[in-house]
């Protein structure tokens, strides 16, 4: 069973679904007793959830979908003469 | 006229993702744009490339990376390879759990959304050197496996690892001082050592 530094050490990997299913279970087998690591991993995936949800939540420019759209349909010879 | 069609059919889903992604790469909104349109014309072009099956996102994130760093890194004025401070492991955690765990009735993940503006946490991304932010942003933000991201940046798994641990710490370090500079930071005996060293200057 992997004690306290080696399942922090594993944080990274275990919290992006990275590791093994055996590492992946013995790091579980650890949080299910140590409420310490426990409050350290949930810190971490709030937080990685947090990141994501923030930094993913940009209003695109009015007019940039129907603009990209446009080029598909003025670049028929592929050429890169994009317009008129 | 098919191939076009069915490109934006696949395609289009994808824009609003890119769309921030790129503001985190060139950070202004004309350059993201200009940066998602170029994707996607490259991308509409080699569409007869794409093999159907495989990851389109992970595909036009790759274009994504590619147009930037070869069109639009020559304009940023930060150094592109920058190395980074040596941060503690745990950085935030060690600042900031023992807030978490006093109000008991919010989740953890509310009270993260209390602490930190939207805009701090992208600058605190946007603010990491290249080389790093680039990871962190393909990992935090857009969910892609270490080996999509390797093969989206062209670099290893292993450099991919480190680069993301020691970007982490970085913007975590980056939002504690936020916290700490709008009075939020928990005042208490077990985070007696809250205040930054004189040694731990960022190393732009």
């Amino acid at each position: 069973m992997a004690d306290c530094n080696e399942t922090i050490r594993e944080l990274d990997t275990f919290l992006d679904g990275e590791l093994s299913d055996g590492a992946r279970s013995q790091i579980r087998h650890h949080l299910d007793g140590c409420v310490d690591c426990l409050q350290a991993f949930d810190f971490h995936a709030e937080l990685k959830a947090v990141i994501s949800r923030k930094c993913n939540n940009d209003e695109m420019p009015p007019g940039l979908l129907s603009r990209i759209e446009q080029c598909f349909d003025t670049d028929f010879d592929g050429d890169g003469a994009v317009g008129a | 006229m098919a191939e076009r069609d069915d490109f934006a059919e696949q395609a289009m889903q994808y824009a609003p993702q890119l769309y921030s992604a790129a503001l985190r790469m060139t950070r202004n909104q004309a350059d993201a744009e200009d940066l998602v349109q170029e994707t996607y014309l490259r991308g509409f072009r080699s569409f007869h490339t794409f093999t159907e099956g495989t990851n389109l996102r992970a595909w036009l994130f790759r274009i994504l990376t590619n147009a930037y760093i070869n069109t639009y890194r020559a304009k940023q004025r930060r150094p592109i390879e920058s190395d980074l401070a040596d941060v503690e492991e745990l950085y935030l955690y060690k600042r900031l759990g023992s807030m978490e765990t006093a109000a008991a009735s919010l989740s953890a993940e509310e009270q993260f959304l209390d602490l930190f503006t939207d805009d701090e946490v992208k600058t605190a991304l946007e603010d990491l050197p290249e080389n790093f932010r680039l990871p962190v942003l393909l990992a935090d933000v857009d969910g892609f496996a270490y080996k999509e991201i390797a093969e989206i940046l062209d670099i290893p798994v292993g450099t991919v690892m480190s680069r993301l641990h020691r970007g982490r710490k970085a913007m975590q370090r980056a939002l504690y001082h936020y916290a700490e500079a709008r009075g939020i930071t928990a005042k208490g005996p077990d985070t007696g050592d809250t205040s930054p060293s004189p040694t731990e200057r960022t190393g732009r």
